[in-house]
């Protein structure tokens, strides 16, 4: 057999993934917690005050990490849920569902921090652009995958079914994203428009590089610790699990 | 044993559906009520300016029938689960698929399709100028359909839940949204003089995917709900 199905297949097995997820999940956390520090320290002490928005510029350093983090994590569900629904392999399902919260804590802290920067740069809270609009409607999918989880006793059921909603939900997204942008165009009321990505300066560019790293390593550690909290939920019946949560077998 | 036709097996399942409608037909009228007590509250809630009713009158008539379409959707699977004949359809020979496309096709009938008849007074109540009115029908008969089969995949997701009211707004909303900015949308334009029939085309166009799609999703929802 191929190594790399090997590898794929052993990991694949609750026991080898406890383990592999144990070891893991501290590496990721540390990497998350280093580069945080360092991206944080230059984004709030390094980096000049822009000249337009002057300080309050400087959330951009956790909001867009977060903004990119929400899609993505969206679309890593997608994938481990088809595999979950395909080959049925456990772990996949757990690991879906593991990233159904971590997705809808970064969306919130997109739209949070978004609404927190548009206050004294726009001087509202909250406006109906479309990037807002679409992005509010990838937290409902979430929260309703979290939902629909919860809600089905038999937790491979609920994974498989929240998985399938997850798959209809990543071909709504873009959907969504293009009925919002028709929507506002037609109704061509604010000119407001977001800062967009364009042409920043190398200088308040790199804590930008750290922070992203740092929430991709967050969302690994993250999702690593969840789904192995649940996968020993699950297998508390076998002497392997009760062992490796520390119990007296 | 031959296996019975596509079209027998249509007949036989959209007549018994329909007999189990007739059987209630007091329901029926239900989601009719619905719509016109939401588009009763506005005025009552905003004061009842002609002005400003016609203004908002495209945004509230498809919120009713969005709203009151959410409610029925339970309906769908639901009392076929708890009698076993749901079951009995998972088991049967023929295409899961097509027997729910004409699940759903009859439960738009039932459902929409007097709610559509109704919209000319409906919009009549919120003083909706008579201009509008064809931009309106046009993007509710093609909107319903689609809210419909969109629905159906979601009640099937949730069918073995048992008190899954609340949780089945939660899943079909967000999947409703561009159905609605689309469906409203094509009605504010017309009120505005802008061309509004690229949005019935947009409509159009996922009636058309989702008439493929939704009932072979819907299936798949169906075998993962109550394996």
């Amino acid at each position: 057999m191929n190594r790399l199905i090997l590898w794929f297949n052993k990991t694949g097995s609750p026991p080898n993934f406890d383990r592999f997820a144990a070891r893991w999940t501290p590496w990721a956390f540390a990497v998350a917690f280093a580069t945080m520090a360092i991206g944080v320290y230059g984004a709030l002490y390094s980096v000049p005050a822009d000249y337009q928005q002057g300080e309050s510029f400087r959330i951009l350093y956790i909001h867009v990490p977060a903004a990119w983090m929400s899609l993505f994590v969206f679309v890593v569900m997608a994938i481990q849920s088809v595999i979950a629904l395909v080959w049925r392999i456990k772990i996949c399902e757990l690991l879906a569902m593991a990233c159904a919260p971590v997705g809808a804590a970064f969306t919130l802290i997109t739209l949070l921090t978004g609404s927190i920067w548009g206050k004294p740069t726009w001087g509202t809270w909250w406006t109906w652009d479309p990037r807002l609009t679409s992005e509010l409607v990838l937290l409902f999918l979430y929260v309703g995958v979290m939902g629909l989880y919860a809600a089905i006793e038999d937790r491979r059921a609920a994974a498989r079914a929240a998985a399938f909603l997850a798959l209809v939900g990543v071909v709504n997204v873009p959907i969504v994203h293009f009925a919002v942008n028709w929507w506002n165009t037609l109704h061509q009321g604010s000119t407001i428009r977001l800062l967009g990505p364009s042409k920043m300066d190398a200088s308040m560019m790199w804590p930008l590089l750290f922070t992203v790293i740092a929430s991709k390593a967050w969302f690994i550690g993250s999702l690593l610790q969840r789904a192995r909290a649940m996968n020993l939920e699950q297998e508390s019946a076998k002497d392997w699990a009760r062992e490796a949560a520390g119990e007296d077998a | 044993m031959n296996a019975p036709s596509l079209l027998a097996l249509a007949k036989a399942q959209a007549g018994r559906d329909l007999r189990l409608v007739w059987r209630r037909r007091g329901d029926a009228l239900q989601p009719l009520m619905f719509a016109l007590m939401v588009v009763a509250l506005f005025p009552l809630a905003l004061g009842a300016e002609p002005g400003k009713l016609a203004k908002i009158a495209p945004g509230v008539l498809w919120v009713a029938v969005l709203l009151s379409g959410l409610l029925t959707l339970d309906n769908l699977f639901r009392s076929d689960l708890e009698d076993g004949s749901l079951e009995q359809l998972l088991l049967s020979r023929a295409p899961l698929a097509w027997l729910i496309a004409v699940r759903v096709g009859v439960h738009w009938t039932v459902t929409s399709l007097p709610l559509l008849v109704a919209t000319p007074l409906l919009a009549e109540l919120l003083a909706l100028p008579h201009d509008l009115l064809g931009p309106l029908l046009a993007s509710l008969a093609l909107g319903t359909p689609l809210l419909s089969l969109i629905g159906a995949v979601v009640a099937a997701l949730t069918v073995g839940i048992r008190r899954s009211g609340m949780l089945l707004a939660v899943l079909a909303l967000p999947l409703y949204v561009p159905v609605l900015v689309f469906g409203a949308g094509a009605v504010a334009a017309a009120s505005q003089g802008l061309p509004w029939l690229g949005a019935i085309y947009l409509l159009g166009a996922g009636l058309a995917l989702a008439l493929v799609l939704a009932p072979l999703a819907a299936a798949t929802a169906l075998r993962i709900a109550l394996t």
